[in-house]
């Protein structure tokens, strides 16, 4: 049997939510939502994992501490140590609260861009990326649940019924 | 549904549905150029020209066409650029913290707050790389490596942390801003019918589709990228401060500055979001979205900055003559009394005595005067700046060594100059970005939308 997609389409946020916790109860797996904009409490309906990007911003700042503090020992201690105004850089830990802006800034300056490159980079969104919205009316004001016949044990028609059950505004099926 | 309290006033008024805002927003994107923009893009073009002839000529004969000498080492230069760092506060606090503090009316105004944000610090980048005197040197400030027996920048140095700083700010304000444009360009790229348009916002918008776990994600980015933008906000400010308060010039060193330095960059930069979103709203008719209740918002942070500033001005006095330092006392004697009293006492009516008037309801909530008021505070922030930078330095320890500073037509003409591609940047966001954060303001529809919240009220 060819894998069916089907697209259910609904006009508010409130309706794909009430939707989607019937569909589930009965045992339907959604495959993924599109929205324009995020939906609060879904997520754990359909089975979203909380993202672990929090994690990797904290990794990627604590990287920026340590290279930061490398730096300025390397640049003010090691390499050569500067003497300004008959302060004398002889040991990183007595000069260390001069540096501490430095290092504030270059954690924070780490820990965001890491972070924001990892979330385009695992989203799949960067320049010149092709859209995959079923809909162009998913960024405006309808939402839209896409639910496939592989990953659910039953006919298209018995799907078709129960997602009929529900407030649907429109529903579209397409052979994958 | 998370509800809100009936007493609250709406802030989105009218009967808006998730179709309306995007048609609001979007319509005038893709309709025609107005005719309005097109006079006052003109207008911003030759300013900024005006200004790119200044930047040239400074560059080309040196920093010495400025009115600096040997007394007045800095002056409208360094004011120029702390009055744009300043400006360039209220955006990535209205995003960032107002996020963490989960204030919903942040909504319709962070978008083009954000937007003033990242213009007006690339203005007042302008301003230090200049005076470095050798322009084309400038990444010298960057710890690179080199041949001259290696030799590193200073991370002593106040200055540096100020490269850091600014560095660090500019580049997060501007990831966050853009993070928060990428699905709002995805909805005009599908709204979009003119194919050469549509393929320049689909590239903008990066392929955007509004998959649960994406949205699930930009959540999560955008609420660390508050939190660590937050005390970046702080940092910012507070670094520009001790530019000043690490020197040994009586009227600089003083630890007050960094708090004072802070509050007074949230009261400009408040002031300079009033005076671009009352006209803005008019002009783009977008007064369902940011209305009286935004305005009078505003103009309470104005009120509360304003009054930090003012105790600050007041404590700096108090503690120059109770320091019993008379160097010290002198630099502020000399303030209100000196050749260059006009500008404190500007300063002091702008600041300090104007602001206290939006303790009057009728008056923060009328849009003229609001208008009127942001335009004085933009003027007293800027005096402020001047205050602190040439009355400090123009009388030296010896007498012999005093100093006057005369604005020459350079130092002007790029200070306008600046003003003019402000404007130039602002328009063409204004033009051609969506100007509120559409998928922001969606989520809040339902609880502070008028229509939805007497909706509310019946049941």
């Amino acid at each position: 049997m060819a894998n069916k997609v089907l697209h259910v389409m609904y006009d508010d946020d409130q309706k794909l939510l009430d939707a989607a916790r019937a569909l589930v109860a009965q045992g339907i797996r959604v495959k993924d939502v599109f929205s324009p904009f995020p939906i609060h409490g879904l997520d754990p309906i359909i089975g979203v994992k909380r993202t672990r990007l929090a994690i990797c911003s904290f990794l990627y700042a604590c990287t920026g501490t340590v290279l930061a503090i490398l730096g300025t020992w390397y640049f003010m201690v090691s390499d050569w140590n500067m003497n300004i105004g008959g302060k004398p850089n002889f040991t990183w830990i007595e000069n260390a609260p001069s540096f501490i802006p430095v290092m504030f800034e270059f954690s924070v300056f780490c820990g965001a861009h890491g972070m924001a490159l990892t979330y385009l980079l695992r989203n799949g969104t960067l320049p010149g990326m092709p859209a995959d919205n079923p809909d162009p009316r998913t960024t405006d004001d309808k939402f839209v649940m896409e639910i496939t016949t592989e990953d659910n044990h039953m006919s298209v028609e018995e799907l078709e019924a129960k997602i009929r059950a529900t407030d649907v505004f429109e529903l579209s099926i397409k052979n994958y | 549904m998370i509800k809100e309290s009936k007493i609250r006033k709406p802030l989105i008024l009218g009967h808006k549905t998730y179709g309306d805002i995007t048609k609001d927003i979007v319509d005038p994107i893709m309709g025609e150029t107005p005719k309005q923009w097109k006079i006052a893009f003109t207008i911003a073009c030759i300013v900024a020209l005006y200004g790119v002839g200044c930047l040239f000529y400074i560059i080309g004969v040196g920093i010495g066409s400025w009115g600096l000498n040997k007394t007045v080492g800095w002056a409208w230069d360094i004011t120029n650029f702390v009055w744009w760092v300043g400006i360039g506060h209220a955006g990535t606090l209205i995003s960032a913290v107002l996020l963490l503090f989960r204030q919903r009316w942040r909504m319709a105004i962070n978008r083009s707050a954000e937007a003033m944000t990242i213009f007006a610090v690339i203005m007042a980048a302008i301003f230090p790389i200049i005076h470095m005197g050798r322009v084309w040197q400038a990444y010298w400030t960057l710890p690179l490596p080199n041949q001259f027996g290696s030799l590193w920048p200073n991370f002593n140095s106040a200055l540096l942390w100020d490269v850091f700083a600014i560095s660090t700010y500019f580049s997060v304000s501007l990831v966050f801003w853009y993070i928060g444009l990428i699905p709002d360009f995805a909805t005009i790229r599908d709204k979009m019918v003119k194919p050469g348009w549509k393929k320049f916002y689909s590239i903008l918008s990066f392929g955007w589709s509004g998959r649960a776990k994406h949205w699930t994600r930009f959540e999560e980015v955008s609420l660390v990228l508050a939190g660590i933008a937050t005390p970046l906000v702080f940092s910012v400010h507070s670094i520009v401060s001790m530019d000043f308060a690490t020197s040994i010039i009586p009227g600089w060193h003083t630890t007050i500055f960094p708090p004072y330095f802070v509050a007074g960059a949230v009261f400009s930069g408040f002031a300079m979001v009033q005076t671009l979103l009352l006209i803005m709203r008019k002009v783009m008719k977008l007064e369902a979205y940011i209305n009286l209740r935004h305005i009078e918002y505003m103009n309470i942070v104005i009120i509360v900055t304003g009054s930090i500033v003012g105790v600050a001005y007041l404590t700096e006095l108090f503690v120059s003559w109770y320091s019993g330092v008379e160097y010290e006392s002198y630099a502020f004697i000399n303030r209100f009394s000196g050749p260059l009293a006009w500008s404190y006492w500007a300063m002091m009516t702008c600041n300090v005595i104007s602001p206290q008037l939006f303790w009057i309801k009728k008056l923060r909530t009328n849009l003229q005067f609001t208008f009127f008021m942001s335009i004085i505070v933009n003027i007293g922030m800027w005096f402020e700046r001047f205050v602190i930078i040439v009355t400090s330095i123009h009388r030296d320890y010896l007498p012999a060594a005093w100093g006057e500073f005369k604005a020459t037509p350079m130092d002007i003409g790029l200070f306008i100059g600046t003003i003019g591609i402000f404007f130039v940047l602002f328009l063409l966001f204004a033009r051609y970005f969506p100007v509120l954060a559409l998928n922001e303001l969606k989520t809040i529809l339902k609880v502070s939308g008028e229509s939805y919240k007497n909706d509310n009220n019946k049941h």
